[in-house]
């Protein structure tokens, strides 16, 4: 009888077949399918690129009207050759999809609330979030404007054919690296997740209201509104606004009156909330941005520099590309998701980007009649709510309906099916500049194309979310700083806290019109700059917002250094824009200083305030000094604020460094410098301070033990993967910087390109990100910028013209496009 | 004789089936249970006859890969899979479990031709 071993062994085969090609549970993760994904024919070592591969290639394909020639440079950035604009994008996007297509997805899988269709279950409350705060109806807004501007809707779909051809051509064994971790395929590329990519931006540049409103109205219900307003003021000693201090403004045009109830109904204490929302932006989201007129310049013309903070992931948010057609030539990052040119330069004009901070985001509290939420009390009746039900797959489980409620202020964010305990019932919906959709993507789309001064202005008008300081300089001559977006015309601190939605007094009341934004044009000081300060000194017509969405301090060390700069050079440039001067600690340490008594201190004490003495201000690498500043002056917050804080049954968002500093070195009485919980004591700064010590002596020895006290170690920066694998990631990287520090690197945040502009004839470009052009984690180009960028090392950009390119020898590899 | 030839058959074919990617991964079971129906032999000789074919190919088309790729890869996923980073153990592990596949289909395939021809 050989039945029974064919039967058992036809079952253990089956079986094998069966658990190989099924993802394991270990732990809360999930293997991928291992057989696939070890099966040298389709698995990941397909994915293994080999060291010498060779990017030359010919696609042969219907969706061009002519042929396109890309030549690839040793840093694998693509240089677009195109006889017509659409063919341009339609290769733009094809080379997107080449090298970042996983990455360019799972973007706008974030972006829609479809996160769990990758990831599973763990994800829902972020995909209900997304979709409850509108980001696809934003999108489809967005769409929708559009079609105003046919030429940039026929760029858009042509960058979506460029990318679908490339999916089409894909074999299976070639799909993504992480695809094939997470088991799931590429669905074809739309219009809208173009659009879905662009809210995402401005949900990770505006976004932070979403928490932030709620953690302020919960303060101002805390501390009550006279001690908030202390404590989170709207007034800053030190700033140094962009548009300098005494520039003259018109009066507003559109003047929004504050409501009657103002005191009883919204600076009273009014029902607090626990902020549970799965993500917000981080606070650090920010940039440093300047152009220096040829009159500071060794040239005689103009440099731009830009470095967005955001984010280091891996892969990078942006790609390098160079644009060449006939009708320009433009040269940048551009955002994997996107046609264009996002920061960057053409031949006669360059330009960059920071975030402008001001809040387009705020929360209505909404009475409803019943839990369905059929209707809402509004202006003395019941209104008919539109009600959304919004189906989310869930990988390996059935989907899930969310029902979301649509009100004249804005979706239902918080309500009784979501965060209910958090909301204590209520109903919060929210109210975002961003889901009226943007037709921002034609800045972009002009801004690569512009001549000039009038060209940039022109360009930069259509810009609406999220409100961006955009530098400009020309090789003509002229620079500029326009601090643009469509901003709500607010009542001194309208929207900084939940505002009653039961009628339309608390509603906003206008836009600022584009006109009255803060711009200056080629001020006298020679140079203009940004780096998410106010924008204005309190002169200007409008309300800008709460003071701490605002940074003070690289604003103030860029306008002190380029004011002391002459003869300018791109060298120091890129020696400003990674410069480690800690401006904080300069005017914080002689602060610390004043309140310290050493005889209150044992020799370990001294031994740690000796290397603060000591210390030449610099968050370099190997500066023991700045650990020791950041763990006493981290330490001196939670001595003066953590009393108060404690006893919160609520999230707070602690004041801001700078409110501290200010209040010391203002000489007046520290607010909350006693320590509640000692009520027999007088707590004064000097005890504060003499806690903060004693308290971070121990933490400092025992990272001088650890021998991770210098700042570098101390810091520990990384540029994670997207899903947060630490083999795919950059770990311990040797830079310095920091908040507050125009090299403004954190342990995963700061500058995620580097870019410096001289505009002479022909352009002379620098730039580096932390990142690498291939998105595949197989290939050496996954991170090949990182260590330059680390050790501040910039690239010269090549920005030539096709024949020029073809004679350079640093160009490596041609793809050649052919019409089938 | 009958067992090099049958690792070389089990080899060969499981590598041009896999060329055809848009059918599954586990396809070679079915080849290696056909050359190990034609090829008879001992059950064992013919599990390993298909363990032996199946991990020589994987093995060695993995190391081609990982040599040209200079270890990149192999090196980040035997950190997720985890293995101690050790791009040596994830290429035996890959052997380890092309063989056994390929080494229970030709078992399979063997026990059918002695039920069939007895």
């Amino acid at each position: 009888m050989r039945i029974v071993p064919f039967i058992i062994s036809a079952a253990l085969t089956t079986g094998l077949v069966a658990v190989l090609n099924t993802p394991l549970s270990v732990g809360k993760t999930k293997t991928p399918r291992l057989g696939y994904f070890l099966s040298p024919q389709q698995g990941f070592w397909q994915n293994a690129e080999p060291e010498n591969q060779s990017f030359d290639g010919n696609i042969v394909t219907d969706g061009l009207q002519d042929k396109v020639e890309v030549l690839m440079d040793e840093r694998l950035v693509p240089h677009i050759y195109a006889s017509n604009d659409n063919d341009a994008y339609y290769t733009q996007g094809f080379l997107h999809a080449k090298f970042r297509l996983w990455q360019m997805e799972f973007q706008t899988y974030v972006a829609a609330g479809r996160l769990s269709e990758i990831v599973g279950p763990d994800r829902i409350a972020t995909d209900r979030f997304f979709r409850r705060l509108g980001m696809l109806e934003g999108a489809e807004a967005t769409m929708k404007k559009m079609a105003n501007n046919p030429a940039l809707q026929a760029a858009v779909a042509s960058y979506a054919a460029g990318v679908n051809a490339y999916i089409k051509s894909l074999k299976p064994e070639q799909i993504p690296f992480e695809y094939k971790l997470l088991d799931y395929k590429p669905e074809a590329w739309t219009p809208i997740k173009t659009y879905l990519f662009l809210m995402f931006m401005s949900y990770d540049l505006t976004g932070r209201g979403t928490t932030t409103d709620l953690q302020m109205t919960n303060s101002k219900n805390y501390f009550g509104y006279e001690d908030f307003n202390k404590l989170y003021t709207n007034v800053q000693d030190s700033l140094d606004p962009i548009i300098p201090k005494g520039t003259l403004y018109e009066p507003a045009s559109v003047v929004a009156k504050a409501p009657a109830s103002l005191d009883s109904l919204y600076f009273a204490k009014t029902a607090s909330v626990t902020p549970s929302g799965p993500e917000a932006p981080n606070k650090s989201n920010g940039s440093n941005n300047w152009a220096i007129a040829g009159s500071k310049t060794k040239s005689g013309k103009p440099i731009l520099a830009s470095d967005p903070h955001l984010g280091l992931n891996l892969p990078s948010l942006w790609y390098e590309v160079q644009i060449t057609t006939p009708t320009h030539s433009t040269y940048g990052a551009s955002f994997p998701g996107s046609p264009a040119v996002i920061i960057g330069f053409n031949d006669s004009i360059a330009w960059g980007v920071t975030n402008a901070g001001r809040d387009v985001l705020d929360y209505y509290d909404m009475k409803f009649k019943d839990s369905t939420m059929e209707e809402y009390w509004f202006n003395g009746a019941w209104q008919k709510s539109v009600i959304k039900e919004e189906r989310i797959k869930i990988k390996g489980q059935p989907d899930s309906i969310d029902r979301v409620a649509i009100t004249a202020l804005g979706p239902v964010m918080y309500d009784k099916s979501y965060n209910a305990n958090g909301s204590n019932g209520r109903y919060l919906a929210v109210r975002w500049t961003a889901q009226d959709g943007s037709s921002g993507l034609q800045t972009f789309y002009e801004l690569n194309r512009a001549k000039n001064f009038d060209d940039y202005v022109s360009a930069i008008d259509h810009w609406t979310c999220p409100g961006q300081n955009f530098a400009f300089a020309s090789v003509s001559g002229d620079i500029a700083i326009k601090q643009q977006g469509s901003f709500v015309a607010r009542w001194n601190r309208q929207g900084d806290f939940i505002m009653p939605g039961e009628d339309s007094s608390y509603l906003w009341q206008g836009m600022i019109p584009s006109s009255e934004n803060p711009m200056i044009k080629n001020p006298e000081r020679g140079f203009v700059s940004s780096a998410n300060q106010m924008s204005t000194d309190s002169t200007y017509p409008y309300y800008l917002g709460a003071a701490n969405a605002f940074p003070l301090y690289r604003g103030i060390i860029i306008n002190k250094k380029l004011n002391a700069m002459s003869g300018i050079t791109p060298d120091d440039v890129k020696a400003l824009q990674t410069d480690n001067y800690n401006v904080f600690a300069e005017m914080a340490r002689p602060a610390l200083f004043k309140f310290l008594d050493e005889s209150r201190l044992n020799a370990s004490d001294k031994k740690y305030v000796g290397y603060l003495r000591n210390w030449n201000l610099r968050n370099d690498v190997n500066e023991v000094g700045a650990s020791v500043f950041r763990a006493i002056w981290d330490s001196l917050e939670v001595a003066v604020w953590a009393d108060e804080f404690k006893n919160a049954s609520l999230p707070l968002q602690w004041p801001d460094e700078s409110t501290l500093l200010e209040q010391m070195l203002r000489d007046s009485v520290v607010l909350f410098q006693d320590n509640i919980a000692t009520p027999n004591v007088k707590e004064t700064m000097v005890d504060a301070l003499t806690v903060a010590i004693k308290k971070a002596t121990p933490y400092l020895q025992q990272m001088e033990k650890e021998g991770t006290l210098a700042w570098g170690a101390y810091k520990d920066t990384r540029v994670n993967h997207l899903l947060k694998i630490p083999a795919l990631s950059r770990l311990h990287l040797p830079i310095g910087g920091g908040v507050h520090i125009i090299n403004a690197t954190t342990n995963n945040h700061g500058p995620s390109w580097r870019m410096v502009v001289h505009l002479v004839d022909g352009i002379e470009a620098y730039g580096v990100y932390p990142g690498g052009q291939n998105g595949n984690p197989g290939s050496k180009y996954y991170d090949s910028f990182i260590d330059s960028w680390a050790a501040g090392k910039y690239y010269r950009i090549l920005f030539l013209s096709k024949e020029a390119a073809k004679q350079n020898s640093q160009f490596k590899w041609r793809i050649t496009f052919t019409h089938a | 004789m009958k067992f090099i030839v049958a690792i070389v058959l089990h080899a060969f074919l499981a590598f041009a089936i896999g060329l055809y990617s848009q059918f599954p991964w586990w396809l070679f079971i079915a080849t290696s249970g056909v050359v190990s129906f034609f090829i008879a032999q001992t059950p064992a000789k013919s599990f390993f006859a298909g363990f032996i074919g199946i991990a020589a190919l994987w093995a060695g088309l993995a190391t081609g890969k990982d040599l040209a790729n200079a270890h990149l890869l192999s090196s980040k996923v035997a950190q997720i899979l985890p293995l101690g980073g050790s791009y040596v153990t994830l290429i035996l592990v890959t052997a380890l479990v092309g063989g056994l596949l390929g080494g229970f289909a030709a078992l399979t395939g063997g026990y059918l031709r002695s039920n069939s021809t007895k």
